[in-house]
């Protein structure tokens, strides 16, 4: 079975486009393939800054040949009717056509057209001018005087086609002007020259040969291997870094890991600030000490040569640059130390937080209020918790933070520690930010959770008073998870904040919100969606912790014997009481009649239900959900016992009001732990 | 190959106007005009019209030239080893880029003394923007062991209309290759004549005094409301002058209107490093430039340079 190369040469194209250009290669050509009934057996596709390529094995040499019939109009139909059915099925005259008898309809024609399979290669030449056509880039240009759009100008197209072992042939097309080939070449200093290719067996040898690593995570093994072992070679180990490391394999076709050092005074500045210097600017990775932990004067670069010098004046030209870039940094740090923290707030009046919300300065100010009334409910000091948020933002305007936005948050508690505030107060800074993601670790410190649930909240109640909610997928303020936030921070803090009370004041609508973002957040934690909404359908629930611990002690109690049965015998009374309300046009609430009780199941069932309201709502009080469970039990007898021996529906419309009064009953007294009618079974 | 022998006191790895001689030689060589730099303050070479407007219409263009482009906000009176107010750029503009185009690119380097076998040369991904004036293209910055000496951009778009054919503009930071070939930390270190001892003409020499002196002009002293009455003028200037000019399908004064557009946003550069244009205010400043940069490359596509069917 033959084989498919084909490899799309251009000038460099991003490191973060090379990944998913390569997949987009081989989905749009293997899918418009199959679609022309050409199916593979293997298929891979690589990037390198200068190249995309595919590798198609187990093709047929050409396509099934196909018999399609068209069913025309009836023998004698109209001229027009001819004619049409002539043209759609691209027969020159009626005679070409065959005459099929219906017993029912008649004679009418049928065109049977018969297509010979094509050469896969004439299909594959179809195929990819349209593929190239239309990629799918995130961004393409134009170039030269042509009007093709690429990602950066593509300069030559290699495709050939063949069997395994002989000959293969070149698969011609062209693209703008550009004609495909068996050409490519090698690395763009160390093999330039045109190399000629067969086949992928032998285009990967060669290149390699001309020192291209045609495979990224072979690139990337080869980058992290190189640096672990120099890094040991010195008594380091490698700062690990995924995205630089994924970052410098789409910059190489032949990665040489090389290290360099800076002056050991530069390690006066934070090793975060350092090693954000050197990966953001530089694209370097930094190394440190296995032993102390501590940061190294040295680094680690990533070329694309083998020089002829040993890379000399590689290294040396990039240590030039560090040192460049660190005494940037570090001047910014010096700067910064200069001015304290609560002298910057006052610079806050400069940045706009949102056009309607105001500036930072603003912000701060509620913040401040905010995290001190929350303080006390949080087991923070008020003071130290004010005193946090009045500096929780001024690291924004530092020259640091103006410099790498990344660091913000951390260099406030640098900064806070070495103006003396305390260690609660500059954690809180560096921390108040969290959670961001759903693996981002929850604040736990008092006073960092005062200022963080601040944060949160002045954020959603603010978008929310201006009415910019999230809507679908866009949420461009991240409100979902500054909501997922505080539900993170309460439950894993076993916080007790009522939500719409006093300070945080949440409003219905925004309650509503926090509602679905627990929902969603106990739903991926494995809860029964049906038991979150029984709980949140008796209304008034503004206390997150308390819900969760309800829905919980819910599920216990569904999976019990006595749980089970009492849900269905409840569910039975609900909806017999739902369709006679309905008849009726009325609700059935009051107390039941004692003197219109006749049976012996009726009179049991009421007994019980009073008694167990007054325990449920008495261990309900305590916040102990389990007891008003272990409460609501106790009905399950009467209940059963009720449905085997009475009848609702009685001919005497009394005691029919009166049971129906009484499941009214009922229904109240599982209310209030939850809404059984949401509960699913 | 470099031209000049490398002892030579106009060598480009020892002299920086060595550097910018063995630029222009080069791109001489290759068949571009070589131009003097535009008689305006600019803030990059690209608002020189020989690439603004020589970047729009049908018609092949190949210039060269050095461009001092005056940032007032980068100044730092002189304190800052590499930032500066004042700075020159090489400028190389093709026009339709040619498929060799990083090739030629590469040899010039190889002309100023950087060899490929030796030095780490890399094109990283750069997207290049200009909303003053309406202007972008894709690219690179073309790193040499890990600093950036140039930038690499086909334009796509400039005053708001699509190039073609596409020009190829490659900008080279003057400064920064002269420190990295003569091995200099500090800018004013570099050596500007290439002579030795008494003869020794430093960057500092020529241009320290001028950037204290500028810095404290564009930071503390630039009266500002004298700016934004020049603001005003130039921004009015151009918009009648652009009315004057229209003849009819063509125009006959895009270039002095042009010469508006480029003041108006030198003035707003200076406003901006007095620190007296509030955020919001910014974005208007710069869609006001970007209003006049359109409106002059549409009336320069109505010129014959600018490639509009000459009149029967």
């Amino acid at each position: 079975m033959p084989d498919l190369l084909l490899e799309l040469f251009s000038e460099e194209i991003p490191a973060r486009m090379q990944g998913k250009a390569a997949d987009d290669l081989k989905r749009l050509v293997t899918d418009a393939l199959v679609k022309a009934g050409l199916t593979y057996e293997g298929a891979r596709a690589f990037a390198t800054p200068r190249r995309l390529a595919l590798n198609l094995t187990g093709l047929p040499a050409r396509q099934a040949d196909m018999k399609d019939e068209r069913k025309g109009p009836r023998v004698g139909a109209p001229q027009q009717a001819l004619d049409g059915f002539l043209k759609s099925a691209g027969l020159a005259s009626i005679d070409e056509a065959q005459i099929v008898s219906d017993p029912k309809k008649g004679d009418f024609y049928v065109a049977v057209i018969e297509k010979q399979g094509a050469a896969s290669e004439k299909v594959i030449a179809a195929i990819l001018p349209e593929v190239i056509d239309k990629f799918p880039w995130p961004k393409s240009m134009r170039w030269g005087a042509g009007s093709m759009r690429w990602v950066r100008p593509l300069q030559s197209i290699l495709c050939v086609f063949g069997p395994e072992t002989e000959e293969t042939a070149t698969v011609p097309f062209s693209v703008d002007g550009l004609a495909s080939g068996n050409v490519t070449h090698g690395h763009r200093f160390m093999a330039p020259d045109a190399i000629t290719v067969r086949r992928f067996d032998d285009y990967a040898e060669k290149i390699e040969k001309a020192h291209v690593v045609l495979d990224a995570a072979r690139r990337a093994d080869i980058i992290l291997h190189d640096a672990r072992d120099l890094a040991f070679a010195c008594g380091l180990e490698l700062v690990a870094d995924e995205a630089l490391l994924a970052e410098t394999a789409g910059l190489v076709e032949w990665p040489v890991v090389l290290m360099g050092s800076f002056d050991e005074a530069f390690l006066d500045v934070p090793a975060e600030v350092l090693i954000t210097s050197m990966k953001n600017h530089q694209k370097c990775f930094s190394l440190r000490d296995p032993r102390t932990g501590k940061l190294a004067n040295r680094f680690l670069l990533v070329s694309n040569l083998i020089a002829e010098d040993g890379g000399r004046a590689i290294v040396a030209g990039n240590e030039r640059v560090i040192a460049a870039r660190l005494s940037d940094a570090r001047f910014f740090w010096q700067t910064d130390l200069k001015t304290k923290l609560e002298d910057r707030v006052e610079k806050l009046k400069e940045i706009t937080f949102h056009e309607k919300l105001g500036t930072q300065f603003e912000r701060v100010e509620r913040l401040q209020r905010l995290a001190r009334e929350i303080a006390p409910l949080v087991g923070a000091d008020p003071a130290m918790a004010a005193r946090a948020a009045l500096l929780a933002k001024a690291d924004l305007v530092t020259e640091m933070v103006g410099e790498f936005p990344e660091l913000q948050g951390l260099m406030g508690r640098y900064y806070a520690l070495e103006q003396g505030e305390p260690a609660a107060v500059a954690a809180a800074i560096e921390d108040h930010y969290k959670p961001q993601g759903p693996s981002d670790a929850v604040p736990s410190d008092p006073v960092t959770i005062a200022v963080a649930l601040a944060d949160k909240i002045d954020t959603l109640t603010g978008f929310w008073a201006i009415d910019e909610k999230p809507t679908g997928s866009k949420d461009p303020y991240a409100l979902r998870r500054a909501a997922l936030g505080v539900i993170r921070i309460i439950l894993s803090n076993e916080l007790r904040i009522a939500l719409c009370a006093a300070p945080l004041k949440i409003e219905a609508d925004l309650l509503a919100f926090f509602a679905d973002r627990l929902k969603v957040h106990l739903r991926d934690a494995g809860a029964r969606h049906d038991l979150i909404d029984a709980v949140f359908s008796l209304g008034n629930q503004d206390d997150l912790l308390m819900i969760v611990r309800r829905v919980e002690a819910l599920a216990r109690f569904l999976d019990t014997d006595n749980g089970a049965n009492l849900l269905a015998g409840v569910k039975r009374g609900t909806n017999i009481l739902r369709i006679e309300e309905k008849k009726d046009g009325r609700a059935f609430d009051g107390d039941p009649d004692h003197v219109l009780l006749a049976e012996q199941g009726e009179k049991e069932l009421v007994n019980v239900l009073d008694a167990v309201v007054h325990h449920v709502e008495d261990h309900v009080g305590k916040e102990d959900f389990e007891g008003a469970m272990a409460a609501l039990a106790e009905l399950r007898p009467a209940v059963d016992v009720f449905f085997d021996n009475v009848t609702v529906n009685a001919e005497d419309g009394r005691l029919r009001e009166n049971r129906l009064k009484l499941l009214n009953r009922l229904r109240e007294a599982t209310l209030k732990v939850a809404d059984f009618s949401k509960i699913e079974g | 190959m470099p031209n000049a022998k490398p002892d030579s006191s106009s060598a480009p790895t020892r002299s920086f106007q060595g550097l910018i001689l063995e630029l222009q030689r080069y791109w001489a060589d290759y068949g571009c005009v070589i131009l003097q730099p535009y008689d305006m303050e600019v803030g990059a070479g690209t608002f020189h019209p020989a690439t603004t407007l020589r970047a729009l219409g049908p018609k092949p263009w190949k210039a060269a030239y050095v461009q001092p482009s005056r940032r007032p906000k980068d100044g730092r009176y002189g304190e800052n080893p590499n930032r500066l107010q004042h700075y020159y750029q090489f400028q190389v503009i093709l026009k339709p880029s040619p498929k060799d185009i990083q090739d030629l690119y590469l040899k010039s380097l190889y002309a100023i003394g950087i060899d490929p076998k030796n030095h780490d040369i890399r094109f990283v991904e750069d997207d290049w923007e200009s909303p003053t004036l309406g202007a972008w293209g894709l690219g690179w910055e073309v790193w040499c062991d890990g600093m950036e000496v140039s930038q690499f951009t086909y334009f796509q778009q400039v005053c708001g209309i699509d190039c073609a054919p596409v020009s190829g503009e490659l900008t080279y930071g003057l400064e920064r290759l002269a420190m990295y070939v003569q091995g200099v930390d500090r800018v004013y270190d570099l050596n500007f004549n290439g002579r030795d001892g008494d003869e020794k003409v430093t960057y500092g020499d020529v241009f320290l005094q001028a950037e204290q002196e500028y810095s404290r002009h564009n930071f503390e002293h630039a009266d500002t409301a004298m700016l934004v009455r020049h603001f005003q003028d130039a921004e009015g200037e151009c918009k009648a002058l652009l009315a004057a000019g229209n003849r009819d399908e063509r125009h006959d004064m895009a270039l002095p209107a042009y010469d508006q557009c480029i003041k108006a946003s030198h003035v707003f550069n200076l406003l901006d490093a007095r620190g007296v244009i509030s955020v919001t205010e910014r974005q208007g400043y710069i869609l006001r430039v970007r209003e006049l940069a359109k409106a002059c490359g549409e009336a320069w596509v109505r010129t014959e340079a600018g490639g509009a069917a000459a009149k029967a």
